[in-house]
């Protein structure tokens, strides 16, 4: 891991805008919309909190492009179910954003078991000149009215309105963990521990089921769903990962079940590191298609790995996010860190991929030039707009100054959830119940 | 822990443990834990997996993916603990390691009848639960589908199988050990010789006569102390 002056030029020019402190809740998802105007955030308590990107403006060039709240609403209510004695938490699990059709922005928000289809419209104008109605819309005394006038539409402070457009409901026996927009724009999956299910996005009252992973015999269950994603471009195609570290390809064309897959995406166990952890640290946490669509990112306890979908046998690339806690994995899994999952991201152009990790620290992999970097979110760390110092963890042997040993890691300060804007290097940091945004400056002014 | 009647484990066989623990999660295959002996050195990992497992049946929903990755890592415990059967039976009293082979192999029977039977359960909810899915099979043939009553709270879905995991700690335990230990056609006193099962079918389990001695012997061979002081046998 090279921490020399080299690796500060990826990451030294990432300037730190806004802290946004939600309270109390616990931020459980984040993600940018296609454009990366919008930033929709959900927490534990049923909540999403929508950020606009402020226009950039020559006047003031140096709030360019910061996000400001847009909107902030309650998805989901905790819910109670009669059959079996059972609350559902209303916390948010994940947030996928539509792609844009028309002028209003929709997203689909989802807790254990119910996935929400809402839509965000603004309303910055209102008609005014009435003919029978007054200003404040009180009927005019019609003697006083003498000629017509068309009501003409006048600006208005901006507001913005959400409504719940669809409920899917009743579609998930078990836990849902990830949902994926179809690039048909008019399907979308969702999927949990045991089943993933096909919707139409105007249909609410019927799903099919295109993945049953449930054995006949409960007791044989070993294997359960972790994450799935559809392909960005190739809309028969979806990958599904498990909780024993493979991924499968599907192809929806080849059959009305894909319990079959097309491709099978495991590495065989490295004899050398294999303990009685070896299966749960293998479980994928995560998997991201790149915007080409060519590869795979899986995020599993100690590394992320880049698969190329045309090689089942090995994933193309492995980066250790933290391997100092290999040695630890006994302790990890005593205090139960062993089953956090950590998400993973791209950058725009596929070439960087980040994860987050313990200790309000998160990592970047550089994969051109292999070079990576371990930076840390939180307010004492560093002030507003002043430039993210590379952190390190040191395991024994030379220590600098300004080094973390591993012993004096935070392991309750997680950063699970990490999004990476579609197109520029803007990155929002979920820290327990702190979002941070930050932004790469890097322009012809600051060389 | 279990102790046995007037005998008490030794300080040296603690301080052995204490210092087993940083290596002892390690495959027994891996250099670095050659000396350690897995039986012992794996009985606190598989008792945290096991209390883990106790507390994720617990919860009113389990979370399938802890539960499932917690019940492999505990086949792997138990898988490590009991030596490999690759010498052929041989018609001598059973040495120690083999007795605690077959006591290892009853706990592992009661834990997957335990386990299976709360995942039998989930099942039978699942067939409670209005799903718009063509899928109508729920549970194997023969099991009425949909069995519990719909006032049930999820915990009373336990079976009574699992009821032993929900003793007080490990006491609670071991005492399942026992019970399973005893009922078990595997277990052969060793004046017997190796016997075939049963005549009179499966299912039905002889219960061999034990004096207290033989108790107390086999208690200190599953607690692990007699493995430590005794050589290995010849085997089966």
């Amino acid at each position: 891991m090279g921490e020399d002056t080299d690796t500060r030029k990826i990451n030294h020019s990432f300037l730190r805008d806004h802290s946004y402190v939600t309270e109390a809740d616990i931020i459980s998802t984040v993600e940018f919309n296609h454009t990366g105007e919008l930033l929709a955030t959900g927490d534990k308590g049923g909540r999403v909190v929508i950020f606009q990107r402020e226009p950039e403006s020559k006047n003031a060039p140096h709030i360019q492009g910061e996000y400001d709240v847009y909107s902030t609403f309650q998805s989901h209510e905790p819910e109670f179910d009669y059959l079996k004695s059972l609350e559902i938490e209303e916390k948010i699990n994940k947030i996928k954003w539509l792609p844009q059709q028309n002028a209003a922005h929709s997203l689909l928000s989802t807790n254990d078991k119910t996935i929400k289809l809402w839509k965000i419209t603004e309303r910055d104008k209102r008609p005014e000149g009435y003919n029978l109605k007054d200003e404040e819309g009180k009927l005019k005394d019609l003697s006083t009215v003498t000629s017509l006038q068309v009501p003409v539409l006048k600006p208005m402070d901006l507001m913005v309105e959400v409504s719940p457009r669809r409920i899917f409901a009743n579609g998930h026996t078990y836990h849902i963990n990830s949902i994926s927009v179809n690039s048909d724009c008019e399907t979308y999956m969702s999927a949990d521990d045991l089943r993933i299910n096909l919707w139409h996005l105007a249909i609410t009252d019927r799903s099919f089921n295109i993945v049953d992973i449930k054995p006949a015999n409960m007791e044989d269950l070993t294997e359960v769903i972790t994450a799935s994603e559809f392909h960005p471009h190739h809309c028969n195609l979806f990958v599904y990962s498990s909780s024993k570290g493979s991924l499968r390809l599907c192809d929806m064309r080849a059959a009305a079940l894909c319990d079959k897959h097309s491709k099978l995406f495991e590495e065989p166990e490295d004899p050398s590191n294999r303990s009685f952890f070896s299966e749960i640290i293998s479980s994928v946490s995560d998997v991201k298609f790149s915007h080409s669509g060519r590869y795979m990112l899986t995020r599993d306890y100690l590394t992320v790995k880049v698969w190329d979908l045309n090689m089942e046998a090995r994933p193309i690339e492995t980066y250790q996010v933290h391997d100092y806690l290999r040695s630890k994995l006994c302790s990890l899994y005593e205090s139960d860190c062993i089953f956090d999952k950590f998400e993973c991201s791209w950058n725009g152009s596929d070439s960087v991929i980040m994860t987050g990790a313990y200790n309000n620290f998160f990592r970047m992999f550089d994969r051109n030039t292999k070079r990576d970097v371990t930076l840390e979110a939180s307010r004492e760390s560093s002030k507003p707009r002043a430039v993210l110092k590379p952190r390190r963890v040191c395991v024994g042997g030379k220590r600098r100054r300004d080094d973390i040993s591993v012993d004096s890691l935070d392991f309750t300060k997680k950063i699970l959830h990490t999004a990476w804007h579609p197109a520029e290097n803007i990155i929002a940091i979920a820290a327990t119940n702190n979002l941070y945004i930050f932004q790469d400056k890097v322009n012809s002014d600051m060389h | 822990m279990m102790l046995s009647k007037g005998l008490k484990r030794k300080r040296e066989e603690e301080e052995e443990e204490a210092l087993a623990v940083d290596t002892w999660w390690l495959d027994p295959g891996h250099p670095a834990v050659a000396q350690a002996a897995p039986a012992v050195a794996s009985s606190s990992l598989f008792d945290l997996s096991v209390l883990k497992l106790h507390h994720s049946l617990r919860q009113s929903e389990p979370d399938l993916r802890h539960l499932v990755l917690v019940v492999n890592t505990l086949r792997r415990i138990q898988e490590s603990m009991t030596p490999p059967t690759t010498l052929p039976p041989v018609p001598n009293p059973p040495a120690a390691p083999s007795v605690a082979d077959n006591l290892l192999a009853s706990s592992d029977v009661a834990l997957s009848a335990s386990v299976a039977s709360l995942l039998e359960d989930l099942s039978h909810i699942e067939g409670l639960n209005q799903v718009p899915q063509p899928l109508a099979d729920e549970g194997p043939p023969g099991r009425p589908v949909g069995g519990a009553p719909a006032s049930l709270g999820a915990l009373d879905l336990l079976g009574p199988a699992t009821g032993c995991l929900l003793d007080d700690g490990l006491e609670g335990l071991f005492e399942d050990i026992d019970t399973s230990m005893y009922d078990s056609e595997l277990w052969v006193p060793p004046s017997e010789g190796l016997k075939p099962g049963p005549e009179n079918g499966p299912g039905k389990e002889e219960t061999p006569e034990l004096d207290e001695a033989e108790l107390d012997y086999l208690m200190d061979v599953l607690v692990g102390t007699q493995a430590l002081e005794r050589p290995p046998g010849p085997g089966r």
